[in-house]
């Protein structure tokens, strides 16, 4: 069956609602539209204005009411309708949805999920683009997790609204109407743990969200160029599952991380962080990051020089000290020195 | 929309002198529930300056006082019945143990201990809350889903005069009146935000005004009176309960102490002011019209007076304990499981505390 990633995030609500009678869903015009993005298509309509339904127009507001709801026993699942309009309930999440847990010691819990469509490349105009991840994984206490493929979309979010800990669910926009051949419902693996979408033997590529795509486009140019590259699927920024993807850097020695928020200061700098720690003595070379620029999200007529592509992650791949490699192999498993001596193209 | 518009009198049963009043929709209680307002607004009033001296004795890391506005936080505790919930603030600790929270668990937040001490679900009481008017919303969405199930909970929400100026208070009233929630909205007008007066906060004749700008009722009551406090708190309620929408109150009153321990409330105002307040106490009014009635004679106030001296001391002594939080409990409740990252972060600071210092 071939589906969208849109429709299998709504076939995921869709059979959660038919699941748990205390699964609701709300956000700005999520119910008789069905979500800027028909995410929500057809709720309102299956399970009534009491399970699926519009509030007014304040995001506060809707994740706030969320916490309340989340309070008395539903499990709300609430939509923010673009990345940058989610700013304004950020003092909701930061200081209470990230904190209720700690703050009572477990007495009180908020199972919910808050979507958010994220990211550029839709020709969106101003504030209809930004990737906000770094803001809700700083936040300990809240989950950060963003599919990057169709099945993932739909696997991902049914277990985003079983887990007892808020989630903040960023969906690649862009990838909305990306196709897959999907049996829903699917199960995919578990939604905290990273997945390597390709193996290769050269560099670790290390993706999420819109740019696993990405990735694996310059995975394949790259065989031309003469690398043999992996590619993680991060899945969960929070917690980040340094297990497989330290295994896969010290298998490879060389990494590149992408995304598409600006490089700065942003979740990518953490990942290095962490690989440099865990993977110092397999490293051939720095870890590089290929990120957006340092600027606020461009117009669309600008966004193509913002956005990292294929291009942007082979040259990264092609500056990870290929020539530079010393001699002898550094010690570890020995895996780690296929590349040692190798010339660039 | 004029019946929407507020009195701007504050509605009162007891005057400043302690003569009995009227006020339309509110009815004075029986004798003894009188004499039990009493005694409550003495424990509140004891309880509070304990508190206060336990910061001076470092004891607690900070204390915002409800001196002066003991009506407000009693009456709209005891307004409430036990399906209800109630959001507070950190000023409202005297009403959180009128609800009858120990109050060595509500002091856990101030004396540093952690938090929240107490069950919130239990006491049917939410965290007490820092972010003005962050918790109203809390409020709204709790109530929409115990409408939605059906049940007899109403939720009493507690905001201050300067949290009116936030956009979740805008929004939570606005999100309760078009959910229709069963929330009352219990603005104690203290008359300052820090050192920052009302006629900063708003151009609104009153408070109670704000309501009609989201289609709801807004009411005025004596805050100092915790008769009426009650009995408007309890009428605003029921209403909601019987599906009768969201209200708000606006219970006028004055906070007699500097807004914390920290403060020094001689910077921005003069003691004529606090001292015009004085001839309004809460306590010494409703203490005079029980007196005049011949509810109080001079034993009955000295068993009150020495019951809520019995109850500082009990309070004194539980927080004379020392306790030494675990360490190891601050990755206990990040998530349900801890994750790989909290689990080495408290393997090494479990290393280092053994560490010969």
């Amino acid at each position: 069956m071939t589906v969208t990633m849109g429709e299998a995030l709504n076939r995921a609500l869709h059979d959660a609602m038919a699941t748990d009678e205390r699964v609701v869903v709300f956000g700005e015009d999520v119910g008789r539209l069905g979500g800027v993005f028909r995410v929500t298509d057809g709720l309102t309509a299956e399970f009534g204005e009491e399970r699926c339904f519009d509030t007014p127009l304040a995001e506060s507001g809707i994740v706030g009411t969320a916490v309340g709801m989340a309070m008395y026993g539903l499990r709300p699942v609430v939509e923010m309708q673009f990345d940058a309009f989610a700013y304004p309930a950020f003092e909701q999440i930061t200081s209470h949805v990230a904190k209720m847990r700690n703050r009572t010691r477990g007495l009180l819990t908020l199972p919910l999920v808050i979507r958010i469509p994220y990211g550029g490349g839709i020709g969106g105009v101003e504030h209809h683009s930004d990737s906000s991840e770094a803001y809700y994984t700083h936040t300990p206490g809240l989950t950060v997790l963003t599919p990057g493929t169709v099945a993932d979309a739909y696997s991902m979010l049914r277990e985003a609204i079983a887990l007892e800990d808020p989630v903040i669910f960023l969906e690649p926009k862009r990838r909305y109407w990306s196709k897959a051949d999907v049996e829903l419902p699917t199960r995919t693996e578990p939604c905290r743990t990273a997945v390597i979408r390709r193996h290769g033997a050269d560099a670790t590529v290390v993706a999420y969200g819109s740019m696993v795509d990405t990735a694996l486009e310059a995975a394949a140019a790259g065989t031309e160029e003469g690398y043999d590259l992996e590619v993680v699927d991060l899945r969960s920024l929070a917690p980040f599952d340094s297990e497989t993807v330290a295994a896969s850097v010290r298998r490879t020695g060389r990494a590149v991380v992408v995304h598409e928020a600006s490089t700065f200061g942003g979740y990518g700098a953490e990942v290095a962080a962490r690989l440099s720690e865990e993977c110092f003595h397999y490293l051939e070379a720095p870890i590089l990051r290929v990120g957006g620029l340092d600027v606020p999200y461009p117009p669309p007529m600008l966004e193509e020089y913002h956005l990292p592509n294929v291009d942007r992650i082979l040259d990264a791949v092609s500056r990870l000290q290929w020539d530079e490699a010393p001699a002898a192999a550094p010690s570890g498993d020995g895996l780690v020195a296929t590349r040692v001596g190798r010339t660039g193209p | 929309m004029l019946e929407l518009v507020p009195l701007e009198e504050p509605a009162c049963l007891i005057n400043p002198d302690g003569s009995p009043s009227t006020a339309i929709g509110l009815t004075m209680p029986d004798d003894g529930e009188l004499v039990g307002l009493y005694r409550r607004l003495v424990a509140a009033r004891r309880f509070d300056r304990q508190a206060t001296t336990l910061t001076r004795q470092g004891r607690l890391a900070v204390y915002p006082s409800a001196g002066g506005q003991e009506a407000c936080q009693v009456g709209a505790a005891l307004a409430l019945r036990p399906q209800d919930w109630m959001f507070p603030t950190y000023r409202d600790t005297v009403a959180i143990v009128t609800r009858g929270v120990p109050p060595v668990e509500v002091l856990s937040l101030l004396r540093g201990e952690w938090h929240c001490g107490y069950d919130p679900r239990h006491w049917r009481t939410a965290p007490q809350c820092t972010p003005l008017a962050t918790q109203a919303l809390h409020g709204v969405g709790l109530a929409a889903a115990a409408r939605r199930s059906h049940d007899d909970t109403a939720v009493l929400v507690f905001l201050g005069d300067g949290a009116t100026s936030e956009g979740d208070a805008n929004i939570a009233l606005n999100f309760a009146a078009v959910f229709e929630a069963p929330v009352v909205f219990f603005i104690q007008n203290n008359q300052y935000a820090i050192s920052v007066p009302l006629s900063r906060q708003t151009k609104s004749p009153t408070l109670a005004h704000r309501a009609i700008g989201y289609g709801l009722p807004g009411y005025r009551v004596d805050g100092n009176d915790v008769v009426a406090v009650r009995a408007m708190v309890a009428r605003l309620l029921d209403e909601a309960r019987a599906g009768g929408g969201p209200a708000v109150i606006e219970a006028v009153t004055y906070r007699m102490e500097a807004h914390t321990n920290a403060d020094d409330a001689s910077r921005y105002r003069s003691p004529d002011e606090a001292e015009s307040w004085v001839e309004r106490d809460p306590l010494i009014r409703l203490e005079t019209y029980l007196t005049d009635r011949g509810l109080l004679d001079q034993p009955r106030r000295d068993d009150i007076a020495a019951a809520a001296e019995r109850f500082a001391r009990s309070v004194r002594e539980a927080l004379s304990v020392d306790v030494v939080p675990d360490p190891a409990s601050l990755f206990k409740y990040v998530y349900e499981q801890p994750t790989a990252l909290l689990l080495s972060e408290a393997a090494w600071l479990t290393e280092e505390q053994e560490l010969p210092s």
